[in-house]
C-alpha cells in the first residue's frame, strides 16, 4: 500500500487524540499494525465470540463463576477508612503498610472529587515483612506529627500489615511511649483488611475506632432529643450532607453529624491550599456520646458502629440512602420522633414540590426498567424511588451486597408491584451485569463511572449517580438525599429519557415526525 | 536546547534549608541527601558540559509518614509494563484494591473489541478473601485461570500480577502457571511484584522485564520473517496514543516497527522482539533491563531516544538514522523537512504566549528530564524538577537537561513539593493527580504529566502541538484572574491572564 504522506496536524486546528487517531494516515497505520505485526484473530471469530457473550449460553457460564471477578463494583477497606478519616476535623489518615496502597486511595478520592486528598503511609517494605512494622509506625507517626500538624492521626491498615498481624493498639502505645506524638494525643486506629467485606466496611471500622476512641472511659449524661448522623461511604457527601444539614435546621433539630468530609472535599481555590477544612470537630465528638440516638443514613456502612452506639445506651436506628419520598419522609418522621422537632410546613412544601414534579412527569416514567448497581444501600434507595415514579428496578446488584441485603432487597421490591420482575444479585460484579443486559434488557443504567463500558457494549444509557464518578465533573457538589435530591434525581433521569429519545428522533425525513418540541 | 538560562540556585538552596528544619533531625538527616541545586560541573563552560551527576541520593526507601507520592511494585509491573499488553488477561492476584484503583487509569489507548479479544479497560481480580489468606489461593488461581479460558478463549494469554498477601503466604504461583500454561497451551506468566517489594513503581518494572526474559522469550514457535529496518519500540505505553505519534514518524523514515512495547501491543510483538534490528528505549526506567538482556543474548544493539519537542525529535531521528546508514538517513531529512512547517507554526502561535514562564516538574522516571526541551522549544523555563522512582543512572542523565541553579528533589514529600512550589510560584506545576489540585487551590496552572490530562499524545510532531496548546490553555485561561474576591485587599501582584485566542 502507498503510504499518504499528507499531515493531519495544524498548528491554526490543533487536533487531540479524539479526532486525531481518526484522519487517514493514522486509520492507515493501524490497519496495516494489526494486519502485519499484532497476529490478530480473523475478523469472523472475533465477531461470532462477540455475538455468543450476548447469549443466554454465555451468561449462564458467566453467572457460574466460582473464583474469578471481573470489573467488581467495590472497593476495599482501607480506601472507607481514609474517606471515614477525612470527616473529622484536621485529621491526617495513616495507613499502616504498603506505600502503594496510599497513593491508590489519594487518587481514587481525588479523580471522584477533582479535589486534593491527603494521606500518609508507614512505607513498609521487604524488611518490615519479616520483622514487623513497629519502626515505621514509630517514625511514621513523628514525621507526620512535626510535619501535617494534624489535631488527629487516623490509622488504619493494608492487607500487608494485616497478613503478617501487626497490632496497632500496642505499636502506637509503643510509639506515644517513644515520643513520637505526645501521650494524650489523638490517634483513633482501625484495622481494616482488603481481604474482608470492602470499602463500607472500612468505613464502619475507622468510624467505630474514632468513637471508640473517644468515648471509651467517658461517662454519658444522656441529652434528651439530640441526635448523632453517622452519613456512610458518600460520594455525594459535599451535596448530601449540607443538604442534610439545611434540614435538620429547619426542623430545629440539636444534632452532630459524625464524620462530615463535605467541606474536606469542596475547598475554595482563593490561592490558599488547605490541606484540612471542615469535619466534625474533636469536642463535637466527644460530646455525642451524650445523645439520645445514633442514626446511620447508610445501614450497611455502620453495622458495627451502631452495635457500639447500642452498648454505650444509645438508641439506634439505621436507614438506606434517604432519598426519594417515602425514604425521606422515614428518616424525617424519625428525627422528628426522637427531637421532639415538629417537621415544618416549609419541609412539607418541598416534598410537595417533588411530589409535584414526579406528577408532572409521571407518564414519561412509568414502566421504565432500570438496572441499578452500586453499594449495598444506594442500590436499596435508588430501587425504591424508582418505584415510586412507576418504574421497575429489573437488575439490582451490589457486588459487595451479603446476604442480608439481599433479604432486605427482596421484601422492599415485594411491597410494590412495580418490583415483582426484579432480581437482585449479591455479590455479582459488572461482567456479570454485561449479560444480565443482554438478556433481559432495560431502559437505563444506574451507577458510576465504571458502567460506561457497559453503555458502550450493550447501548443501555448509564446514569451516574455513586462512587466512583471520574468522568463527569461536579455532580456529587449537588445532593441526592432528601427532597431536593430527589428533584434533581428525578431530573437527571428524565433528561437520559428526553436526549435519548431526541437522537432516535432526529433523522430528517425519517423519524423526526416524532421530534417534538414540547413533551 | 539553545535556550540559554540560570536559575536562582541561592534562593532554591534556601528553600531546601527551610523545609528540612521543619522535620524531625532523623528524617531531615535522611531526606537532605534527596534535595539539591544542580551545579555546572565546569564553570568554565565548553562543548556538551552538561551538569555533575545531579547530586541527589535516589531509589532510596521513602521515610514512614511524610507523605511520599511514590506507588509500589504491582503499580510497576500491572500498572506500567503490562497492563498495556492488550490481547491478554492481566489478573490482579489478591484482594480487590489493587486492582480497582488501577483500572483504567493510565490511559494506554489500544484498538481492539473489549472483553472479546483485548481486555486492557477491564478489572480481572481473585478479589482475596479471608479463607485464601488463610489456606492460601493456588487452588484459587488454578480455577480462575480455567475460568478465563472459558469465557475469553481468545484471550493471547494471561498475566498474574501479584498482590502484597501472595509473597507473604507462600502461594507458588511459578507452579500453578507451569501447570495450566500446559493445560491450555497459552502463555501464563507469573509475575512476583508484590507492593511491599523494593521502595517504589521501580522494583516492578525490573520484575516485570525479569518476567519477559523468562516466561515470554525462547519460545520455538515464533514464526516471523525479519527484515533490514525492523525495530522494537521499547517503553513507550501509548498514553494519550504516544506510541501512534511516534511510529509514524518512525516508519515514515522507513523503519519498520515490529513490536512496540508495551501500549496497543500484543503478546506476538513481544515474543517476536529478540528477532529486530534495534531496540528503541524511550521510557529507560521502566525498560532497561530486557534491552540489556537482549543486547546481551541476542545481539540488538539499543538506543535512548526522546520524542517530545522538535528539538529532541530532530536529534532523536537523526540519532536513529545514522544506525541504518544513507537511505534511511536521508529519508529522515525530508521528514524532517515535512514536519518544520509545522514546527515553526506551532511555535509562532504560542512562543508568544509562554515566553519566559517558569515550569517545575515532578514526574515518574523519565519525563521529568525528557521533556524540559520541549518546554524550551517554547521558551519556557524549568525551575525544578525531581522523579518519583529514578536511580543514579537518571540523574546523571538529568545533568545534560537542566540548567545551573535548577532545584532537584527526589522522591519529593507532600510537604516539601507544596513549600518548594509556595517560594518559587512557578507559572506552571506538572506532576501528577494528586499534586494538581493543591496546586490549583494555590492559584498555580497544572498540567498532568503521566496521564497528558486526559488529552495527548504528546509524543512526535503531532504531539508536540498538542502539547503547546495545552502549556497555553493551563497557563492562560482567565480563571486564574478570578481566585481573589475583589472586596478583598490584595497581598500580592494580581495574577496574569491572557485572553484565549
Amino acid at each position: 500500500m502507498e503510504k499518504v504522506t499528507t499531515m493531519p496536524q495544524s498548528a491554526e486546528k490543533v487536533l487531540d487524540h479524539a479526532p486525531l487517531f481518526r484522519e487517514p494516515e493514522y486509520r492507515q497505520m493501524l490497519a496495516e499494525k494489526k494486519l502485519n505485526f499484532e497476529c490478530p484473530h480473523p475478523d469472523q471469530i472475533v465477531t461470532d465470540q462477540r455475538e455468543l457473550t450476548k447469549t443466554w449460553e454465555y451468561r449462564e457460564k458467566n453467572l457460574a463463576r466460582e473464583a474469578l471477578v471481573i470489573n467488581p463494583a467495590k472497593a476495599c477497606q482501607p480506601l472507607g477508612a481514609v474517606f471515614a478519616a477525612a470527616g473529622f476535623e484536621r485529621t491526617m489518615s495513616f495507613v499502616h503498610g504498603s506505600q502503594g496502597c496510599v497513593a491508590y486511595y489519594r487518587s481514587h478520592l481525588s479523580r471522584h472529587f477533582k479535589e486534593p486528598s491527603s494521606a500518609v503511609s508507614s512505607s513498609m517494605t521487604e524488611d518490615a515483612a519479616v520483622f514487623g512494622g513497629l519502626k515505621n509506625m514509630v517514625d511514621g507517626l513523628a514525621n507526620t506529627y512535626k510535619l501535617y500538624d494534624p489535631k488527629m492521626i487516623a490509622v488504619s491498615t493494608t492487607c500487608m500489615a494485616e497478613v503478617i498481624g501487626d497490632d496497632l493498639r500496642s505499636f502506637i502505645e509503643n510509639a506515644k511511649n517513644e515520643g513520637s506524638v505526645p501521650c494524650d494525643f489523638d490517634v483513633p486506629f482501625a484495622h481494616t483488611p482488603a481481604f474482608v467485606g470492602s470499602h463500607v466496611d472500612g468505613y464502619d471500622g475507622m468510624v467505630k475506632g474514632v468513637l471508640e476512641h473517644f468515648w471509651k472511659g467517658s461517662e454519658r449524661s444522656q441529652a434528651a432529643g439530640t441526635i448523632n448522623i453517622i452519613p456512610g461511604f458518600d460520594g455525594f457527601c459535599v451535596g448530601n450532607n449540607r443538604e442534610l444539614k439545611r434540614l435538620l435546621d429547619l426542623m430545629g433539630v440539636t444534632y452532630t453529624v459524625i464524620q462530615d468530609a463535605s467541606d474536606q472535599f469542596d475547598t475554595p481555590s482563593d490561592g490558599e491550599y488547605r490541606m484540612y477544612d471542615g469535619g466534625t470537630k474533636i469536642e463535637d465528638v466527644k460530646g455525642a456520646l451524650n445523645a439520645e440516638a445514633t442514626l446511620s443514613l447508610q445501614h450497611y456502612n455502620t453495622r458495627k458502629t451502631l452495635e457500639y452506639c447500642n452498648e454505650v445506651g444509645q438508641a439506634t436506628a439505621s436507614f438506606h440512602y434517604p432519598l426519594g419520598v417515602q425514604a425521606t419522609d422515614e428518616f424525617l418522621m424519625k428525627v422528628s420522633a426522637i427531637s421532639g422537632q415538629e417537621i415544618p410546613e416549609t419541609i412539607r412544601m418541598e416534598r410537595g414540590r417533588l411530589v409535584d414534579a414526579m406528577a408532572d412527569s409521571q407518564s414519561w416514567l412509568h414502566g421504565k426498567k432500570y438496572a441499578i448497581y452500586g453499594d449495598p444501600d444506594f442500590v436499596c434507595a435508588m430501587a425504591r424511588f424508582v418505584m415510586e415514579t412507576g418504574g421497575e428496578p429489573t437488575h439490582c446488584l451490589a457486588t459487595n451486597g451479603t446476604s442480608a441485603w439481599q433479604v432486605e432487597m427482596k421484601e422492599l421490591l415485594a411491597s410494590s408491584p412495580f418490583g415483582q420482575d426484579a432480581q437482585i444479585w449479591a455479590g455479582k460484579d459488572l461482567w456479570a451485569m454485561r449479560s444480565l443486559l443482554f438478556t433481559e434488557p432495560v431502559d437505563l443504567l444506574i451507577g458510576n463511572s465504571y458502567g460506561k463500558y457497559l453503555e458502550r457494549d450493550t447501548g443501555t444509557p448509564l446514569i451516574r449517580l455513586m462512587f466512583p464518578i471520574f468522568d463527569r465533573h461536579h455532580h456529587h457538589r449537588f445532593p441526592l438525599m432528601g427532597y431536593q435530591g430527589g428533584l434533581r434525581v428525578l431530573t437527571t433521569i428524565l433528561d437520559k429519557i428526553f436526549d435519548k429519545l431526541d437522537r432516535e428522533t432526529s433523522e430528517t425525513g425519517v423519524t423526526d415526525y416524532s421530534y417534538d418540541l414540547t413533551r | 536546547m539553545g535556550l540559554d538560562y540560570e536559575n536562582d540556585g541561592a534562593l532554591h538552596a534556601k528553600l531546601i534549608e527551610d523545609v528540612l528544619s521543619q522535620y524531625p533531625d532523623k528524617a531531615a538527616k535522611r531526606r537532605k541527601k534527596h534535595l539539591s541545586v544542580a551545579t555546572s560541573q565546569d564553570e568554565a563552560g565548553g562543548e556538551d558540559k552538561g551538569l555533575s551527576e545531579c547530586d541527589v541520593k535516589s531509589n532510596i526507601k521513602s521515610i514512614p509518614g511524610v507523605m511520599t507520592i511514590r506507588g509500589c511494585a504491582y503499580a510497576g509491573s500491572k500498572g506500567v509494563v503490562w497492563g498495556p499488553v492488550k490481547d491478554m488477561v492481566h489478573i490482579s492476584h489478591g484482594p480487590v484494591g489493587c486492582g480497582q484503583y488501577s483500572w483504567s487509569q493510565r490511559r494506554n489507548y489500544y484498538v481492539g473489541t473489549t472483553g472479546i479479544d483485548t481486555f486492557v479497560t477491564m478489572q480481572f481480580t481473585s478479589d482475596f478473601q479471608e479463607k485464601d489468606i488463610v489456606f492460601g489461593g493456588d487452588k484459587k488461581l488454578e480455577k480462575i485461570i480455567d475460568e478465563v479460558e472459558d469465557l475469553f478463549p481468545l484471550s493471547g494469554g494471561i498475566s498474574v500480577q501479584s498482590e502484597c498477601p501472595i509473597g507473604l503466604i507462600g502461594d507458588d504461583i511459578e507452579a500453578v502457571s507451569r501447570k495450566k500454561a500446559k493445560e491450555h497451551e497459552k502463555t501464563i506468566v507469573p509475575v512476583r511484584c508484590e507492593g511491599f517489594r523494593g521502595v517504589s513503581q521501580s522494583l516492578g518494572h525490573h520484575i516485570a522485564n525479569d518476567a519477559i526474559r523468562d516466561w515470554v522469550f525462547d519460545k520455538d514457535d515464533v514464526d516471523f520473517e525479519s527484515g533490514p529496518y525492523d525495530v522494537n519500540v521499547v517503553g513507550d505505553y501509548n498514553i494519550g496514543g504516544d506510541a501512534w505519534a511516534s511510529r509514524i514518524l518512525l516508519e515514515e523514515i522507513g523503519l519498520r516497527v515490529v513490536g512496540n512495547w508495551s501500549g496497543d501491543a500484543t503478546l506476538a510483538e513481544i515474543e517476536r522482539a529478540p528477532k529486530a534490528k534495534l531496540n528503541l528505549i524511550h521510557c529507560y526506567r521502566s525498560m532497561n533491563y530486557i534491552c540489556r538482556h537482549m543486547e546481551e543474548k541476542y545481539g540488538i544493539a539499543w538506543m535512548e531516544y526522546n520524542f517530545f519537542g522538535p528539538t529532541q525529535i530532530e536529534a532523536s531521528l537523526r540519532n536513529i538514522a545514522k544506525h541504518f546508514g544513507p537511505e534511511i538517513e536521508e529519508k529522515t531529512e525530508k521528514v524532517i523537512a515535512k514536519y518544520r512547517p509545522l514546527v515553526d507554526a506551532v511555535i509562532a502561535k504560542y512562543r508568544p504566549r509562554l515566553e519566559g514562564n517558569t515550569v517545575m516538574l515532578y514526574v515518574g522516571g523519565l519525563r521529568p528530564r525528557h521533556v524540559i526541551t520541549a518546554y524550551e522549544d517554547l521558551a519556557m523555563v524549568i525551575v525544578g524538577t525531581g522523579y518519583e522512582f529514578a536511580h543514579n543512572d537518571d540523574y546523571q542523565r538529568t545533568g545534560h537537561y537542566v540548567k545551573n541553579g535548577t532545584l532537584l528533589y527526589d522522591d519529593v514529600t507532600g510537604y516539601e513539593l507544596e513549600k518548594f512550589i509556595e517560594g518559587i510560584r512557578p507559572d506552571l506545576v506538572g506532576s501528577g493527580i494528586k499534586e494538581k489540585y493543591p496546586v490549583q487551590k494555590m492559584g498555580i496552572p497544572f498540567r498532568q504529566m503521566h496521564s497528558w490530562d486526559y488529552s495527548g499524545p504528546y509524543h512526535g510532531y503531532d504531539g508536540f502541538a498538542i502539547f503547546a496548546r495545552d502549556m497555553d490553555l493551563a497557563i492562560n485561561n482567565p480563571v486564574w484572574g478570578l481566585y481573589r474576591a475583589p472586596w478583598k485587599k490584595m497581598k500580592d501582584a494580581p495574577l496574569r491572564a491572557v485572553a484565549a485566542e
